[in-house]
């Protein structure tokens, strides 16, 4: 039986892991290398790694992270950050990522989706969708607005619907995070994701407001969420891979347990 | 030890040559080399992407290389679109044959109601013996991403439910194929590509 995925995500400033809430006050949180290692063999079934500064100076230094992040990971492993052309892409793939997400250049220039696909395989591509409710609309889920730079600019774009077109242009995965719930651990938005996911035909994954196994199993089954992603319940320590799948089992959702 | 990898430009070959590194071999790629498979002591083709890219094995002579080298008795995995390729044909590209090693087809999953792509981890169910699989159990889990797959028959070790079965390894002789991603899959999948590597010609 195909199960649901639990994702480690890494936000990562300057080759160090960091935590913030939603998007701001950002705290140390370690190396990268050390920590998808770690959430790999206590069972994260994939590792994110967001580079949230990604400015061009930073392009060296994200590189060289990818590189040793990969170099002992055999789960599949997801880059993204910054990522503006195929050529960039290019680059996090030689460096050893899976696939890469891609928000705010996918959105300024759709074209980059088909393209960086049709090199590396749709299963490569991931768009990111960073979504907030806007709470005077008729319809506060289907209406909820597209974000980018990192939360700062509304483009005008409903998350509903850049998720279809982005399926369309040849995403391989929807990775979407509610900018209302992030960094909370109050729930996801189990309602949003549960619109973008029967929306779709491509695995769509639900982030933000991780915080305890409740939600997990929320997600999974009203937001009909294919994978969760979560950062600080891992990183601090508050849980492991391992616990949070043993309680989603025991709570009938479908997880891989490590050997 | 030695392996050559076929590089048919499907994708991106960085994991797969990690993970043979990590396990101690030498990989050699190769994207047209035909005298690197006279000499091959293995060969992985590995693949994300399109059936239709595999047209590039025709076009730069690999194909008629590796249906020698297999001939030879030399061992051969193909991976993902890789073990496809064993087959016929895919329906994802009907006018592009295969190695027709396996006389069947690949098919797309059928829609009903589920997604497509499989993607994600699911359990194995070993049917059969098989070297290739060799002290992996039924109920382990393994890495998946594909939209079409290869249907379940005798030459079948394992077999994955998604939507119906299909042939999630294939295994005849010295000729392997496993539709998942064995670099993907932790230590499941190391093992695997271990067995591969210490194959005793």
């Amino acid at each position: 039986m195909l199960t649901k995925r639990i994702i480690a995500c890494l936000d990562v400033h300057a080759g160090r892991v960091v935590k913030g809430v939603q998007f701001v006050d950002l705290v140390d949180a370690g190396d990268p290398a050390a920590l998808a290692a770690r959430h790999a063999r206590e069972g994260a079934d994939e590792i994110v790694l967001l580079d949230i500064t990604a400015t061009h100076e930073g392009r060296q230094t994200l590189l060289e992270t990818v590189q040793r992040t990969a170099r002992e990971l055999f789960v599949p492993f997801t880059v993204g950050g910054g990522i503006r052309s195929a050529a960039e892409a290019a680059q996090v793939f030689e460096a050893g990522a899976d696939k890469i997400s891609i928000n705010s250049a996918a959105l300024a220039n759709p074209e980059l989706i088909t393209a960086i696909g049709s090199s590396f395989g749709a299963q490569a591509v991931v768009v990111a969708i960073d979504a907030r409710r806007d709470v005077n609309a008729a319809d506060p889920v289907h209406d909820t607005q597209v974000f980018v730079q990192g939360g700062r600019k509304c483009t005008g774009r409903r998350a509903v619907e850049w998720a279809r077109e982005a399926e369309d242009r040849g995403a391989g995965e929807i990775l979407l995070t509610s900018m209302d719930a992030d960094g909370t651990r109050a729930g996801f938005d189990c309602e949003l994701t549960a619109a973008v996911s029967e929306a779709v035909n491509i695995p769509v994954i639900a982030s933000g407001g991780a915080g305890t196994v409740a939600h997990f199993a929320d997600v999974f089954s009203r937001g009909k969420a294919d994978a969760a992603l979560a950062a600080s319940i891992f990183h601090f320590g508050v849980s492991s891979a391992r616990s949070l799948k043993e309680e989603l089992r025991a709570t009938g959702v479908s997880v891989r347990l490590p050997c | 030890m030695q392996v050559t990898v076929i590089d048919y430009k499907a994708g991106n070959l960085t994991s797969v040559l990690k993970a043979l590194r990590y396990l101690g071999a030498d990989p050699v790629v190769t994207d047209s080399n035909v005298d690197v498979l006279t000499r091959a002591e293995r060969v992985v083709l590995p693949g994300v992407g399109h059936f239709a890219a595999t047209r590039r094995l025709d076009d730069a002579g690999l194909t008629a290389a590796i249906r020698a080298a297999i001939r030879r008795g030399v061992p051969f995995l193909g991976i993902c679109v890789g073990m496809q390729w064993l087959y016929a044909g895919s329906m994802e590209a009907p006018g592009q044959p295969g190695l027709g090693h396996f006389a069947e087809r690949c098919a797309r999953f059928p829609e009903r109601g589920e997604k497509v792509p499989h993607v994600g981890w699911n359990s194995l169910e070993m049917n059969g013996s098989s070297r290739l699989l060799a002290g992996v159990r039924t109920g382990e889990y393994v890495y998946f991403t594909h939209s079409y797959k290869a249907p379940v028959t005798g030459d079948t070790c394992a077999k994955t439910h998604y939507i119906e079965p299909f042939a999630a390894a294939v295994e005849q002789g010295n000729v392997m194929g496993v539709q998942f991603h064995p670099e993907k899959s932790g230590e499941m999948g190391l093992k695997i590509l271990r067995n591969f590597l210490e194959w005793a010609c």
